[in-house]
């Protein structure tokens, strides 16, 4: 049988939407991958592995075959009997399902958060408070001659943002790599520090003093210690010059600066740092989303309920307060008393105390992989790989929507996320209506 | 035996966004999470080659994982693990009213587990997370 090739497809890894992959299909499986990176050719090539093929479901202490249908209305009846059920997970599936997911918490009056509460959750509580400069990625290729990496480790988490989108890319203004100055702040040496003209190495736990300090330096204001977060002033007073005297900056950071002491106050720090700059000369602020849709995630949510993330809808109205309506934070607290769980393993990410409260009440998982979730789960419903066997929308990381492809079939008799929660949600309605 | 202090670092490393795309009860997954940074100093300190295994206590929790020479710069008293189950047993639900545990900057403490094993997946969701009885649908 003959190859195809397929060009301009999109990665369905992390947050840079990377649309430039050629993929070549033989027999409906896909065998070749170009122009993509190690995560991604990992996923292309690697998505047929540890599949789950059949729905299951627990009886007793072990997972016995099913059919969609009696899972389905197993999982709706479980759902609509619990009084404060958990929907989580949603940053690797489409904008299409995310909506139904909102409208299944909805009617049963259940938790709605996404993977935003343990990544960026800070970043958004930040920018409710100090609001944010941003542009696309499309603007910083071609315009930006100074690039930040902030608590960011791309060439790891993110490989081909350096290559795509900032200093190592070719753009309109700025041609080549010498025409842009790339600084990375980081607790480690990282293999993206290597690259770096400037790096600046602080003592964990300190951003929020670091980035207090350089914002004082834009200012102009004086600094009476010696050094800050173990960076001498004159090292801060020179980076703040550089920033000063660039005509389109750039600042993307990560999960250190909203995991690390301070989370949502090192946001509020560097958003304001930002905002000075821009009384100086062009800035923008951008976090490295990790997940493919979680900014979709985000997106889809705010339309539906005003909130991004943590909504509550216990008390029949969206209510959102993350700290106490976001997962972790329900589940340390032994509250929720079920969970479906789309697209997302938490128990391989959550903190044990979190992860533990989920295997203690009744679990429901949509996902094509067999995880650490879906082994503790008492319902496994097998679902389709967005972008790779079922179409669906998505946001990239600078907000711009972009369609993933189908492009090749998923195993036989496997259903779409879109599918599986319509069908649920309908099945809820005829019971509650 | 002699135990250190250290600051865990949690996060994203290239293998283990690549490996996790393999499939998370591979081999080559399992290598690329359950293991720990640590610099050459510190590993001298508490007795170890890279390689062996150590054991990582924090106010949460505690696990066995395998050590491996730094990828990246590391500094004393810094030790790195990949994001997974392994790590997850040892971070805090804390969030400090933002819903963000904490992944990063936690203190641990660091001593010989030369003679301990490293749990595999199965073996580590049995011991964390057995449930006694399915709860009834």
């Amino acid at each position: 049988m003959s190859q195809e090739v397929i060009s301009n497809v999109i990665c369905t890894v992390c947050g840079c939407s990377c649309d430039h992959l050629q993929v070549t299909i033989d027999n409906d499986k896909i065998v070749k991958v170009k122009n993509a990176c190690a995560m991604s050719s990992g996923k292309m090539l690697g998505y047929r592995n540890e599949r789950t093929t059949q729905p299951m479901m627990k009886k007793g202490t072990t997972l016995k075959p099913t059919t969609y249908e009696r899972a389905i209305d197993v999982t709706a009846k479980t759902i609509i009997k619990s009084s404060s059920p958990l929907f989580y997970g949603w940053s690797l599936t489409s904008n299409e399902a995310i909506a139904i997911g909102v409208d299944l918490a909805e009617e049963t009056g259940g938790f709605f958060d996404n993977t935003t509460s343990t990544c960026h959750g800070p970043t958004i509580l930040g920018v409710h408070e100090i609001g944010e400069s941003s542009c696309t990625l499309g603007e910083i290729r071609h315009r930006a001659d100074l690039v930040i990496y902030w608590g960011s480790n791309p060439v790891h988490a993110h490989p081909l943002h350096m290559s795509r989108y900032t200093v190592m890319s070719k753009g309109r203004f700025r041609k080549s790599r010498s025409d842009r100055k790339l600084i990375v702040v980081d607790v480690r040496k990282t293999d993206t520090a290597k690259l770096a003209d400037v790096f600046i190495q602080l003592e964990p736990n300190n951003d929020y003093e670091l980035m207090v300090a350089l914002r004082a330096a834009v200012r102009g204001d004086e600094i009476e210690q010696e050094t800050v977060a173990g960076v001498s002033i004159d090292k801060i007073e020179e980076l703040a010059e550089m920033l000063i005297n660039c005509e389109f900056g750039a600042l993307f950071f990560g999960l250190g600066l909203t995991m690390s002491a301070g989370k949502s106050k090192n946001i509020e720090a560097a958003l304001s740092l930002v905002t000075e700059l821009n009384s100086k000369t062009k800035f923008v602020i951008m976090p490295m989303r990790g997940h493919f849709n979680v900014n979709g995630a985000n997106n889809v949510t705010t339309w539906l309920t005003g909130y991004p993330y943590a909504v509550d809808f216990t008390q029949g109205f969206p209510r959102y307060n993350p700290g106490e309506t976001s997962a972790v934070d329900l589940l340390a607290r032994g509250e929720c008393d079920s969970a479906l769980i789309v697209a997302s393993d938490p128990i391989s990410n959550f903190p044990y105390q979190a992860a533990k409260h989920l295997t203690s009440i009744p679990l429901i998982t949509i996902d094509p992989h067999i995880t650490p979730t879906t082994m503790c789960s008492n319902i496994i419903l097998p679902s389709a790989h967005v972008g790779i066997e079922t179409t669906g929308s998505t946001y990239r990381m600078d907000g711009v929507v972009l369609e993933t492809r189908k492009l090749v079939d998923p195993p036989k008799g496997v259903k779409t996320d879109v599918e599986i929660l319509s069908a649920l949600l309908k099945r809820v309605k005829s019971l509650t209506r | 035996m002699k135990k250190i202090q250290v600051t865990l670092l949690s996060g994203r490393s290239l293998s283990q966004g690549r490996e996790k795309e393999q499939g998370k009860l591979s081999e080559s997954y399992f290598k690329s999470v359950a293991c720990c940074e640590i610099n050459g100093e510190d590993i001298k300190e508490i007795g170890l080659d890279y390689g062996e295994n150590v054991r990582i206590s924090t106010k949460y929790g505690t696990v066995v994982v395998k050590t491996t020479a730094p990828k990246q710069t590391l500094e004393r008293g810094i030790i790195f693990v990949p994001y997974g189950l392994w790590v997850a047993q040892v971070s805090g639900s804390e969030t400090d009213g933002t819903g963000m545990p904490s992944y990063k900057g936690i203190s641990s403490t660091l001593e010989s587990a030369k003679k301990e094993k490293v749990l595999t997946v199965d073996q580590l969701i049995k011991k964390s997370f057995s449930r006694k009885k399915s709860k009834k649908l």
